[in-house]
């Protein structure tokens, strides 16, 4: 990644946030534009589990990552620590490669 | 705000104060751990030490660098990198509004300041407090134990990718995903939050065969036109007797 795509990152970021601190925004807070911002994040993080989880690889390797991630979502589910959720989907994954 | 905190004896506000601080800190804890993991995943997809926390020190925003990296990492091209994280940068927008009326009277200079801290987590720990100097309070605390556990945790993160290798033998390609599902399941508490990302994930699975790398997430954000569409139905049909305070 070049550095103009950090920097731009970085105007771009510090401007949302700018404009919202300074009530400079033409987005109406209540009206439909906000509505879909607010949503963003769900879909958005939503569609990258699917690009990262299906992401180059062999079959193999692909199948033992879902594996990883489906333990990882169980401990999400349970409610564990994000650090429990980060060691059981990688552990999971990890393990799962040396018995294949 | 003056007659709010003199309804309870100084000791006790003193105590509740200084558990917003203690909150804040936990908090910050928690964001300095997925920090390390953005540190690892970005020196994967090659970006240098530098790079990588320059990144988190001015851009400071976790889900937008996240996508930008994890897009950059799969073979997508700097534009749907950019694109992607401004999408996801634009909710901070929202939360500017609400985070002015706690700092009402400060200087252009600090609000500049609070701009660049006003993120999902220092905005939701200011709003969970009941007075308007533990909204405040709550924010700084939330804000600014962040923005230096997150650019800590980079750090730590981005030292550690040069040793760690392979990331497949340590399962690290599955963690990734899993920390974006981690972050997805708060917004799955609603009705619209999970039709959004239903509707997103069915999108982007479509799409994935046949558009460029990191384009089907920005196709995936449709689900977000669904998701807010399903949220204007319910508003229709509930009333609405929420009050600006």
């Amino acid at each position: 990644m070049s550095w103009w795509v950090i920097a731009s990152m970085a105007a771009g970021a510090y401007t949302f946030k700018v404009l919202g601190i300074f009530g400079l925004s033409r987005v109406d807070l209540r009206g439909p534009l906000a509505e879909l911002v607010r949503f963003l994040p769900a879909a958005m993080l939503a569609g990258l589990i699917v690009q990262q989880s299906l992401s180059e690889a062999s079959g193999e390797i692909i199948a033992t990552r879902a594996l990883g991630i489906a333990a990882g979502g169980l401990a999400v589910w349970a409610k564990a620590p994000l650090i429990v959720v980060i060691v059981v989907s990688a552990g999971v994954a990890a393990l799962a490669r040396l018995v294949v | 705000m003056v007659s709010s905190r003199m309804n309870s004896p100084p000791a006790l506000r003193r105590t509740l104060s200084l558990r917003v601080v203690r909150d804040g800190i936990a908090l910050g804890a928690a964001v300095g751990i997925v920090g390390i993991v953005f540190g690892v995943l970005a020196r994967a997809t090659g970006l240098s030490v530098a790079k990588t926390c320059v990144m988190s020190l001015l851009v400071f925003t976790g889900a937008s660098q996240f996508a930008a990296v994890g897009v950059v990492g799969s073979g997508g091209s700097p534009f749907a990198a950019l694109g992607s994280a401004l999408l996801l940068a634009s909710r901070n927008m929202l939360y500017g509004p609400v985070v002015a009326r706690w700092f009402v009277g400060d200087s252009a200079g600090t609000r500049a300041g609070v701009a660049q801290v006003t993120i999902d987590e220092s905005t939701g720990l200011g709003a969970a407090q009941t007075t308007q100097s533990d909204r405040r309070l709550g924010f700084l605390a939330g804000g600014i134990a962040t923005y230096v556990f997150w650019n800590i945790g980079t750090l730590i993160g981005a030292l550690a990718g040069e040793v760690i290798g392979d990331l497949e033998a340590w399962g690290l390609d599955a963690a990734f995903p899993t920390v974006y599902v981690a972050l997805l399941a708060p917004h799955l508490a609603t009705r619209p939050g999970r039709i959004t990302a239903l509707v997103a994930a069915t999108v982007a699975l479509a799409a994935l065969p046949v558009l460029p790398i990191g384009v089907p997430i920005l196709v995936s954000t449709i689900g977000a036109i669904v998701g807010a569409v399903a949220a204007h139905r319910a508003v229709d049909t509930r009333s609405d007797d929420e009050e600006s305070s």
